[in-house]
């Protein structure tokens, strides 16, 4: 069904299961991540999305199933020296400082000796903490421990990344470090295994989703698709006629005109430049003029539903 | 050698080392033994002027060795004490508190084997230890031999079976903390310690009172726990001949471990060890 070879993917699952005593954490998951690609895993709290990042890592054991991860069976400390990991609840030997810790994770990943320093200078820099490096991680705020947590994942220069939820400690310009970070390591053909509920991280960074719930991948969606999607169109404009209204037929199968606002739907973004130019010279003043896709929030209730999963 | 220094264990055991180095408990630690060695010191100095009054002819010189023979040990049996405790205290939630922590994810998700982790932990308690114990005892037998110019026979092989203990002791408290919480796990341990110690006692009653009964619990209580046998045995070693007739005193012995419970202790902290490992390898995280 697809072209994808299995040396070409990152990670790749068959029906991966864990339970928990009675209680099913990851039901049955089966997953085909190809290499370069910004992957993203959502899915409502509690729905099997740390558990599954722990299952790819063996942090856990599978209760079945199994999976690869670049080539290699689950657990294989190989492929783990290419992969970079920020948990969730991170916690650190806070008692070490910034410079401390990041040697301390390099010769973990068994780094040469002599690369150490330069890529923790690199990565300092990289993650905006150059000034705190001989400060102990414990006077660290959160947004600043996920920085340096993000350092961490990106010592060995990874071929896969994966994060789980780094993001959610950081104010906006935080926010934007990871996304310029990720968007530079998707440039260098790096893998990136995404797991989030902040949804706007996620459209602007990810080329496809999965949506899980109840630990069952439910859909994969490219990205993409939904950007070239359907849109709907809303404009606030004075001096608007019915006939120019009947007009905009030729775009539109769905106009509605109420007052001051028109809302009109179309099949593509391609179509925009010539429907405001029409307006414009069939002399409507034009206020407002706001395409709107359907956003990866309103596909996520669509899909996962409204209950969150709970 | 290179390929040590780069390994995961290697690292472990100096991140070990050098976390147990800043906690307030060793240090704590640290100056209640000046202060012992401060306090045995000047009662030692004490004693040595009272023995010389009193001391004349050779029966006199006789007793007085034996004396500075029990004083050593007794010396000892504190620092014996200390250093199992500190060996509990500073292991027993390296693991379930990193754990608990979720310190130990970014770890366990590195290039390395789990045994790798387990391995590294205790052998960086285990640098420390040695070096509190060499610092303890060696600063008890300094004080015996420059204020009576006396050491007592077999110094060397005592030491070597607390040292033993010590490495009994940091493998069950690793083998605790893989599976239980940080509290559970020091339950068990000085559970087991105090049961061995009891047993212990029970056994030197049993050899007085000639019941093979209560020999045989304390033997039992020996298997659960060989430390306090390993002290036993070493007290034996170090005392000499004449002061084992003294009888029933916890740092001399009338009923002396077998060279068997030493190979015992051996085996028995290597399967702590082993255990700790097989555990935590499968443990989910």
């Amino acid at each position: 069904m697809t072209l994808i070879t299995p040396s070409s993917l990152a990670i790749e699952t068959h029906a991966l299961r864990k339970t928990f005593g009675e209680k099913v954490a990851v039901a049955d998951l089966s997953l085909e991540v190809p290499r370069g690609e910004v992957f993203g895993f959502l899915g409502p709290n509690g729905a099997g999305k740390t558990t599954s990042v722990k299952m790819l890592l063996a942090l856990i054991q599978p209760s079945g199933g199994d999976g690869q991860m670049l080539g290699l069976p689950l657990g294989d400390p190989r492929a783990r020296a290419r992969v970079g990991f920020l948990p969730e609840h991170f916690r650190f030997h806070d008692w070490l400082n910034a410079a401390e810790f990041l040697r301390l994770h390099a010769e973990l990943y068994k780094m040469k000796r002599e690369q150490i320093t330069p890529r923790i200078n690199t990565l300092l820099e990289l993650v905006g903490l150059e000034q705190h490096a001989n400060k102990r991680l414990r006077s660290f705020s959160k947004g600043m421990l996920q920085r340096i947590g993000l350092a961490q994942a990106l010592l060995n220069e990874p071929e896969l990344l994966i994060l789980d939820e780094p993001t959610s400690g950081l104010d906006p310009v935080g926010r934007r470090m990871v996304r310029d970070i990720i968007r530079d390591l998707r440039q260098n053909g790096v893998t990136v295994f995404l797991n989030s509920h902040l949804l706007s991280e996620v459209e602007i960074t990810c080329d496809r989703v999965a949506f899980i719930k109840f630990g069952q991948v439910i859909q994969i969606s490219r990205l993409q698709t939904l950007v070239e999607g359907e849109l709907t169109v809303t404009v606030r404009a004075r001096n608007l006629t019915p006939e120019m209204v009947a007009g905009l037929a030729r775009w539109s199968g769905s106009v509605r005109l109420d007052g001051e606002h028109l809302s009109l739907t179309l099949p593509g973004e391609a179509d925009l430049p010539e429907v405001n130019r029409y307006l414009v010279e069939q002399g409507a003043e034009v206020y407002a003029f706001q395409p709107q896709k359907v956003s990866l929030e309103d596909l996520f209730i669509q899909i996962v539903g409204t209950d969150g999963g709970l | 050698m290179n390929s040590l220094r780069s390994s995961a264990v290697w690292v472990i055991a100096r991140l070990t080392f050098r976390e147990a180095a800043r906690r307030w408990v060793l240090w704590a630690a640290l100056l209640l033994g000046l202060l012992f060695l401060t306090v045995f010191g000047l009662a030692m100095n004490e004693i040595r002027k009272e023995m010389e009054l009193a001391a004349e002819g050779p029966m006199a010189l006789l007793a007085t060795a034996e004396a500075y023979n029990v004083l050593t040990l007794m010396g000892l049996y504190v620092v014996n004490f200390l250093t199992i405790l500190m060996a509990v205290l500073t292991s027993v939630d390296t693991l379930s508190g990193e754990i608990g922590s979720g310190i130990i994810h970014t770890m366990v998700s590195k290039p390395l084997r789990r045994w790798e982790i387990v391995l590294g932990k205790w052998l960086g308690f285990l640098v420390m230890m040695t070096l509190y114990l060499a610092f303890m005892a060696g600063g008890v037998v300094a004080l015996i031999y420059l204020i009576m110019d006396y050491s007592p026979p077999n110094l060397l092989n005592g030491l070597a079976l607390m040292w033993l203990s010590i490495v009994v002791m940091l493998g069950i408290s690793l083998a605790g903390g893989s599976t239980m919480s940080t509290l559970a796990n020091g339950v068990m341990v000085f559970g087991l310690y105090g049961v061995a110690f009891l047993g212990g006692w029970i056994e030197q009653f049993g050899v007085y009172l000639e019941s093979q009964a209560a020999v045989n619990i304390g033997i039992l209580s020996s298997l659960l726990l060989p430390c306090e046998a390993l002290w036993r045995r070493a007290a034996f070693e170090m005392q000499s001949p004449l002061a084992g007739a003294l009888g029933l005193t916890p740092f001399s012995s009338n009923s002396v471990p077998s060279p068997a419970m030493i190979v015992y202790a051996v085996l028995y902290a290597a399967a702590a060890l082993v255990l700790a490992a097989g555990v935590f390898r499968r443990r989910d995280l």
